[in-house]
């Protein structure tokens, strides 16, 4: 078992162009059931072996797809995530980055009460190793195992699976949640979701600067989980008031520091590394996997 | 993306929010000129640069008479200008807004922000105007009021009634301030704000509600829509080497320590500059390259960071997901080539064709030095770069 995607998820690719006609090769390539994708205007046609729809109801409606990942610009990904949500598709992956934050608040309006849920934007998207893959993350340094990892950040995330995978412990799911301020999933509904997993025995959560995504995940662990869970949070460095990179990633009025996390995080029973080559030892202190 | 306080009051009349009339001035001369169309004093000259703190700097003086704004503003244009937010390199300042002086009464607070946790925009007030609200909200938490808004709806009758009377006014006040409200609510979602504060907002002694100073932040991902925005942006606010790099789609941020860093991946390139620091050394700046690291972007960003003349050595430190690690060696040494690099160079890289990367920076004839992981390579720049402030001192 994993969360969220298995070998039995059908998706969808919504705006099959360069970028999202490359990353739906890839995802075939590794094994996902990749359906068909959405491309206004050139429904009908054939791209690649993917069957191309004017409309994700029609794409819903002709490959049952239950997952969409979106690769669609900036200025039309909100409105793709709510035609995704809107059609009934109930896991919608937005890798797209740079959505403006007011669209974003709109989506989340849109779709309060109706039962889609959205990863991202600006993530890497999911992997359930061995099974299915969602997204632009390199497959091959996963490995399938029990470790779930949830993260903000793409290239950290690489680096926590890829010592995972060195010290020989596979993961079941690896979920991006995203660097932007507002977005579908946070780290506590993730933690949830692994907590429930009966396949899944242990997590790393990777965080950094700038809201409480990780605080409040962390008082969910402390108070409902009784897996371990090893955590680092990136940007002890990071001035305060500066966008680093990520759109969410930046200390404003003097809150989300990567200090105030890691104390929440400590105080919380959770195994924290200092620094981000030790991110699996971290894990390790905690969890004897068997 | 910030603007000017002079830009901000443009946009807030626009959207009927009163402010107190004024105009901006490049000299002088055309300050007592406009004094005198302003009206009949007294009159405020404010330093017009993006820092706060302001006021305690000698950026805002009140002038009695027109000869005396021309005067203020004279000694004001063309001088440097430090606040607490601008660092000791300080501000210069090269225009003044000089407008209509109040009766101040009471001074209030009111921003706009989208609220993550809530992922709405949220309406702060507080009684406290004219104070730093960071402190307010840890010392009297008591005295902010919140409304968070529903993007439907927008901004509601009874929230600005809450909101009013919370703040203590009453009556044709309570009721300014909603319409107030609304407009500046109406401001945040047309312009795409992050930010918007009014700091503060004052009751004058004649009852008016006036917004006497005003900060904006906009959304930097929605600039596409917003281009009469985007062209208010000032590049002389902003660090050269940051407009230089967000011209390249680079994404830098430039520190004080002395180990340049070149990472893809935001999260990583915050995790390298604190791998620095956590093996002794000090990050000289934050570079994302991106996930298309093509031998440009690359050149570029190492111009960029060795623009800073404090850098004494750089970490690239690569995990080549998709991008191939043989391609991301290329690059980086013809970047190398490119700006004949003098300083120590280390880089880690991990990923598809791993080996074969590693063998071209070997072969390179370059002096790289090869790291195997993150720890390995932080060790070894801290190491390389300790060792070359040795020599030289």
């Amino acid at each position: 078992m994993s969360i969220l995607i298995n070998k039995d998820t059908k998706v969808i690719t919504q705006g099959l162009g360069a970028t999202g006609l490359f990353h739906a090769n890839g995802a075939r390539e590794y094994g996902t059931l990749m359906v068909g994708g959405v491309t206004p205007g050139k429904g009908g046609s054939v791209i690649d072996g993917f069957p191309v729809y004017d409309t994700v109801r029609g794409a819903v409606a002709n490959t049952g797809a239950t997952a969409s990942v979106i690769y669609v610009p900036p200025p039309f990904a909100a409105d793709a995530i709510m035609e995704a949500v809107d059609a009934g598709i109930g896991l919608v992956i937005c890798i797209t980055e740079g959505i403006p934050v007011l669209d974003m608040v709109k989506v989340k309006q849109f779709m309060r009460g109706k039962g889609s849920r959205l990863i991202g934007p600006n993530c890497p998207g999911v992997i359930t190793p061995g099974e299915c893959k969602i997204g632009i993350m390199p497959g091959y340094i996963h490995r399938p195992g029990k470790v779930g990892v949830v993260s903000r950040s793409g290239t950290l995330t690489y680096e926590a699976v890829w010592q995972l995978t060195g010290y020989g412990l596979g993961q079941s799911t690896c979920v991006g949640i995203g660097g932007d301020p507002v977005n579908g999933t946070n780290h506590l509904e993730v933690l949830r979701m692994f907590e429930e997993d009966p396949d899944t025995e242990a997590v790393i959560m990777i965080g950094e600067i700038g809201g409480s995504s990780e605080e409040e995940g962390a008082y969910f662990v402390r108070d409902h989980m009784t897996k371990p869970v090893a955590a680092y949070i990136a940007g002890i460095t990071a001035p305060p008031g500066k966008r680093m990179g990520h759109a969410g990633a930046i200390i404003s009025g003097g809150k989300g520091t990567a200090a105030e996390k890691v104390a929440v995080l400590e105080e919380c029973g959770i195994s924290v590394a200092a620094s981000p080559a030790e991110m699996a030892q971290a894990l390790l202190k905690i969890y004897h996997p068997t | 993306m910030n603007i000017h306080e002079y830009q901000a009051k443009a946009i807030l009349r626009k959207f009927g929010v009163p402010v107190p009339d004024g105009h901006i001035c490049y000299n002088g001369a055309s300050a007592r000129e406009w004094a005198k169309r302003l009206g009949e004093g007294p009159w405020v000259v404010k330093a017009q640069i993006h820092a706060g703190g302001r006021g305690k700097g000698g950026g805002v003086k009140l002038a009695r008479s027109a000869d005396e704004v021309r005067d203020i503003a004279r000694e004001m244009l063309g001088m440097t200008l430090r606040t607490h937010q601008t660092g000791p390199e300080g501000k210069l300042v090269t225009r003044v807004l000089v407008e209509n002086g109040c009766n101040i009464g009471r001074e209030l607070y009111v921003s706009l922000l989208v609220d993550r946790a809530t992922s709405k925009v949220t309406v702060m007030a507080s009684t406290e105007g004219g104070m730093d609200i960071e402190e307010v909200a840890a010392a009297t938490p008591e005295k902010i009021f919140r409304e968070a808004v529903d993007p439907v709806v927008g901004l509601s009758s009874f929230q600005c009634r809450n909101l009013a009377f919370s703040l203590g006014l009453t009556g044709k006040q309570a009721a300014r301030a909603g319409s107030l409200l609304q407009g500046l609510y109406n401001t945040f979602i047309a312009c795409d704000c992050s930010l918007l504060e009014i700091n503060p907002l004052v009751v004058t002694r004649e009852g008016e509600l006036l917004a006497l100073d005003a900060k904006f932040g906009f959304d930097d991902n929605a600039m596409f829509r917003h281009l009469q925005i985007a062209d208010m942006r000032d590049f002389d606010e902003e660090d050269p080497s940051e407009v230089e790099a967000s011209q390249h789609d680079l994404s830098y941020v430039s520190l004080s320590g002395n180990i340049g860093c070149l990472v893809n991946g935001a999260g990583l390139a915050m995790a390298t500059m604190d791998i620095i620091k956590f093996s002794g050394g000090e990050p000289a700046n934050f570079l994302d390259v991106g996930g298309g690291a093509t031998i440009e972007r690359v050149t570029e960003a190492f111009k960029i960071i060795l623009s800073d003349k404090n850098v004494k050595g750089i970490l690239v430190n690569i995990f080549g997901g998709i991008m191939k690690c043989d391609v991301i060696a290329t690059g980086v040494i013809e970047a190398a080539r490119q700006v004949s690099l003098q300083v120590p160079l280390v880089v880690r890289l991990e990923g598809t064709n791993v080996d074969k990367g590693k063998e071209l920076l070997a072969s390179s004839g370059l002096n790289i030095i090869a790291a195997d992981g993150m720890a390995d390579a932080a060790h070894k720049i801290v190491q390389a770069v300790a060792a070359l402030c040795e020599v030289k001192q």
